[in-house]
């Protein structure tokens, strides 16, 4: 009997060119486009410099900002004001004031100011475009420190020499950072809005009638919805894995199959969620709607925008009912650090956990009398 | 000889918070028999099948169906019934043969006897050639029949129809009711709603609903006599005037 | 005039009678508004971080406890050997590790130098840049504690202000998203699925059929989504300004006005959708692919548009949504005023004009 409602299932699916449309195009766009436009590194900081001194020494670190990296020297400007519209217009992000006498200052007293002024409307970009500013000066400062001054070979004061290893990331990719999270992301839209208009659509045109008066058990019917969307959902997990491989060549460093089997029980959390919402929605648009709301919370909680470290508790608490928080973590640790099975198997825990509730909620909240 | 009973209620009974669609109706339905359920739109008919097939639950009152109550063995019940909704519920998107094997499937028709029936099916319908075709693309009339036909592929000893020949030119509807006396000659009990009252006369007892309550239960025939009617149309206007509920 | 009040009226109770939809409808901003107020931010706080001690003596005590009082760090193990540090990081524990050499305060004090080592977890460059910063500052700090106060010569100090926004915080850049976010969904998607349901359900013929005037049905459509995203707006700026303190810098009239013209806008959007498509299914799909998606992600909000290839930074430019963030952004967190924006504006009334145009000639062409 099951196989008999998975055989009406395909057909209409077959059929159904909006619904192919989606699961092929959709990965392919979201993967090619999304990462090519998230991209949070830190780079080409516009600068406008405000050289109040005119000497020397400011025109060296002039030259030296403007030979980093990091920055661009977008405006030269005679005034602080002047500057600030520079800000104003989003054509600078920082503003370095030299002030008069900066060089004598730093000769004749041995200590000279400098100011930045950040936009910090982007709060992050503010941060770290201050701290790469603040190592340069620093850097300066250390070059015209050991032009007068000869540190003695024993030092007078004690330096802590820190050094930094980046692991799991050399190249500080943000694409290998975004991807797997992005994939994340477009298996649970495309899993939750197929599952949760499903049901409703038989409601709305009428067929749900049909099979209601039918003998057909519940759990049949909703295990019939369940497995052609986890086909569907693996379809759609590949292709994303091979464009991952082939246009980002991101190669996995742990196991490819420890992604499907969790994706497997991730999925059927998932789908639990949208025949759940499916079976409470009276119409497709309140399907879509209800189905909306939650993914968009999900997807924002997930750790993929903001780091779920940074949060405060009760949204800690919050996330750990959100499955997209567990793959997403689960997917960035098979990729970028060959994590293990046992690794994660908390997450393995809780979204297995989360299956079985949803699913078996759909199940008990599907009446087939009213 | 006492006929068989195949559907008998006793005050079955359907509110709505503090509106009572169905009023303590009480009937019985022989085998065999085409039963016509009639009356106007919103008299309660429809409700009062739907909790005859399970998909209300009544307020009140006791239901039993091919002997099976309706509250504690709904699903044997189910084994044993058809139905074909109002909307004709086929889908659209799919294939006719498609749909057959589908309904046939979730009725527990096993593989073999699914070929066997659609075969038979499509042959006495005339429609062998369209097995393949889109359900949408077919004209009402074929939806129809396809519908019923469908909704009797397991040989059920009830099959419950619910208005069924909405939508349609009335020649189509005396053809369609050609194909209820075959089901009906060959032992399925028909239960059939309908606001047609010319369709009465093509009904072995009919009952007419005014206002949730079963006002006239009894052969045209006797009915006419009666009610002292030409027509059970005549009857239903008597009966609908001092009818309370407007239409849906 | 009063076939205009009836049809509104109907559009009315059909968006009432649906319960969960209009539940949906106010509740989504206020649940994104507080999400992003409060629950996300990128701030660095109470990363879990590991040490690995091999000293144990008083300096690297103190150096611990430095870390320890730090409020960006929480120490979440001790650990013996970087082979455990990498287990950490793999059962993602921990995302930072301190390496303190044996020996450290013997080093310190004979030659005045010592090595420390930070293990940060690269998989999020961003952050892990940050916390090496903040890690760092803190060994700068116990460094500078133990110097007895002696101060290196020819020191510059740099001086930082952090403008609009001194207390970093995330919810600047998020409610004007939020708001175009909202105001399209509601005003395009919903107009537009609204209009395709008669479709659907063939009562548009009838209409069409009748005396009544094409542009007030469209009117009466667009009329109750207006003013719910109009709801929706105030909604926003009110939670944006006493829950998650985030003072309108600007004129308020200025804001709620330009709300106005893109509300206006996303209606026409919503009625370009309505006359490509039969279907509500695809009305929604075509909203959600393709208006809420290249929001999303065009429009500045969510990612940088600075740091995109060249041709998406182009492809942004058609993005009314892209438009409205930056005037809203300017006007609330700048404290800017028209003169600033009028650029901006103008653009955004352009495209309205074109959308209405486009619907227009196609609504025409249809009748014929």
């Amino acid at each position: 009997m099951l196989l008999v409602i998975l055989r009406k299932e395909f057909q209409q699916i077959r059929r159904n060119p909006a619904i192919l449309r989606i699961i092929f195009m959709m990965p392919a766009v979201q993967l090619l486009i999304l990462p090519l436009a998230a991209d949070y590194e830190v780079k080409n900081v516009n600068l406008c410099i405000v050289d109040q001194d005119h000497s020397t020494y400011s025109q060296l670190l002039f030259n030296k900002l403007g030979a980093s990296d990091y920055f661009i020297i977008k405006d030269v400007a005679n005034s602080y004001d002047e500057a600030l519209k520079t800000i104003e217009k989003d054509e600078a992000d920082i503003i370095l004031t030299i002030p008069p006498h900066f060089e004598k200052d730093l000769i004749r007293e041995s200590e000279a100011k400098l100011s930045l002024a950040v936009n910090a409307v982007n709060g992050a970009k503010g941060n770290i475009g201050a701290s790469y500013a603040i190592n340069i000066i620093n850097e300066y400062n250390q070059e015209i420190r050991k032009e007068w001054f000869t540190l003695p070979a024993f030092n007078p004061v004690p330096i802590i020499d820190v050094t930094y290893s980046n692991w799991y990331n050399e190249g500080m990719s943000y694409t290998l950072f975004m991807v797997p999270g992005i994939l994340v992301i477009l298996l649970t839209l495309v899993g939750s809005f197929l599952a949760a208009l499903n049901i409703v659509h038989e409601k709305e045109v009428g067929t749900i009638e049909q099979i209601n008066v039918s003998p057909i058990k519940k759990y049949q019917f909703i295990l019939g919805k369940l497995i052609p969307f986890w086909v569907i959902g693996f379809i759609v997990l590949t292709i994303g894995l091979l464009i991952s491989r082939f246009v980002y060549g991101i190669i996995p460093e742990g196991n490819v199959g420890l992604i499907y089997l969790f994706a497997a029980v991730y999925l059927l959390a998932l789908l639990g969620i949208g025949l759940l919402i499916s079976t409470i929605a009276e119409s497709q648009q309140q399907a879509m709607f209800i189905s909306f709301f939650f993914m968009l919370i999900f997807i924002l909680m997930g750790g993929l925008y903001t780091s779920i470290d940074s949060m405060p508790y009760w949204a800690q608490v919050i996330t750990r009912f959100n499955p997209v928080r567990y793959f997403i973590e689960v997917m960035r640790m098979i990729v970028m650090k060959d994590s293990s099975i046992s690794d994660m198997r908390n997450q393995l825990l809780i979204i297995g956990i989360m299956a079985v509730v949803f699913n078996t909620w759909a199940v008990l909240v599907y009446r087939k009398r009213v | 000889m006492q006929a068989e009973q195949v559907i008998v209620t006793e005050k079955l009974t359907k509110k709505f918070g503090d509106f009572t669609a169905v009023d303590e109706i009480t009937f019985q339905v022989n085998k065999g028999e085409i039963f016509g359920f009639l009356g106007a739109n919103g008299a309660g008919k429809t409700t009062a099948m739907k909790m005859l097939i399970g998909i209300w639950e009544p307020t009140s009152g006791r239901a039993s169906i091919a002997g099976f109550d309706i509250y504690k063995d709904m699903e044997q019940v189910k084994k044993n019934i058809g139905y074909m909704s109002q909307r004709f519920s086929l889908y659209e998107d799919i294939p006719v043969i498609e749909n057959i094997r589908f309904f046939g499937g979730i009725y527990g028709l096993s593989k073999k006897q699914i070929k066997i029936k659609s075969a038979e099916l499509l042959e006495q319908l005339g429609m062998t050639h369209e097995a393949k075709t889109i359900v949408s693309a077919l004209p009402l009339g074929w939806k129809q029949k396809l519908a019923f036909s469908i909704a009797i592929i397991h040989d059920p000893k009830i099959v419950f129809l619910d208005e069924p020949t909405g939508g349609v030119d009335p020649i189509t509807r005396r053809k369609f009711w050609e194909l209820i006396y075959a089901a009906a000659a060959s032992g399925v009990t028909v239960f059939v709603t309908t606001h047609y009252m010319d369709e009465a006369e093509y009904c072995d007892r009919i009952s007419i609903m005014v206002d949730g309550k079963i006002e006239a239960l009894d052969t045209p025939a006797n009915l006419k006599k009666q009610y002292n009617a030409a027509s059970i149309d005549e009857i239903f206007t008597q009966l609908a005037r001092g009818a309370k509920r407007k239409a849906d | 005039m009063q076939q205009f009040y009836v049809f509104v009226k109907k559009e009315f109770y059909h968006i009432f009678r649906d319960k969960k939809s209009l539940l949906i409808i106010f509740a989504l901003p206020i649940a994104q508004m507080l999400i992003f107020g409060f629950a996300l931010t990128n701030e660095i706080k109470n990363t879990e971080i590991a040490i690995l001690d091999g000293a144990h003596d008083e300096a690297s005590q103190a150096l611990i406890a430095q870390f320890e009082a730090s409020k960006y760090f929480e120490i979440k193990k001790t650990i013996t050997t970087t082979a455990e540090a990498d287990m950490a990081f793999k059962a993602d524990e921990i995302k930072l590790a301190l390496i303190i050499p044996p020996n450290f305060k013997a080093e310190l004090a004979h030659s005045n130098s010592a090595r420390i080592q930070i293990l940060a977890d690269a998989t999020d460059p961003n952050t892990a840049t940050t916390l090496e910063v903040y890690a760092g500052a803190i060994v700068r700090d116990y460094q500078n504690g133990i110097t007895n106060n002696y101060r290196l010569p020819y020191s510059i100090t740099a001086e930082i202000r952090m403008l609009y926004n001194p207390q970093l915080k995330g919810a600047y850049l998020f409610v004007p998203g939020v708001m175009g976010m909202i105001l399209l969904l509601i005003s395009a998607m919903m107009t537009s699925i609204s209009i395709v349901r008669e479709k659907e359900l063939n009562t548009m013929e009838i209409i069409l059929a009748s005396p009544l005037k094409p542009i007030i049905l469209i009117l009466s459509k667009a009329v109750p989504y207006m003013v719910i995203s109009l709801i929706n707006v105030s909604t926003i700026l009110i939670i944006s300004v006493t829950l998650l303190d985030l003072p309108i810098h600007g004129s308020l009239m200025l804001v709620m006005g330009v709300s106005f013209l893109f509300i206006t806008t996303a209606l026409s959007l919503g009625l370009m959708i309505s006359n490509i498509t039969d279907s509500q299914q695809t009305a929604m799909f075509i909203s959600l692919m393709g208006l809420m998606l290249p929001t999303l992600i065009l429009s500045g909000f969510m990612f940088p548009i600075e740091n995109m290839p060249y041709p998406m930074q182009l492809l942004s430019n058609i993005v009314p949504t892209k438009w409205f963030f930056i005037i809203i952004k300017d006007v609330m967190i700048k404290g800017l005023g028209f003169a600033s924006v009028w650029k901006e504006i103008a653009i955004l009334f352009g495209m309205t004009l074109l959308f209405l145009g486009i619907s227009w000639k196609k609504f025409k062409m249809r009748l014929e």
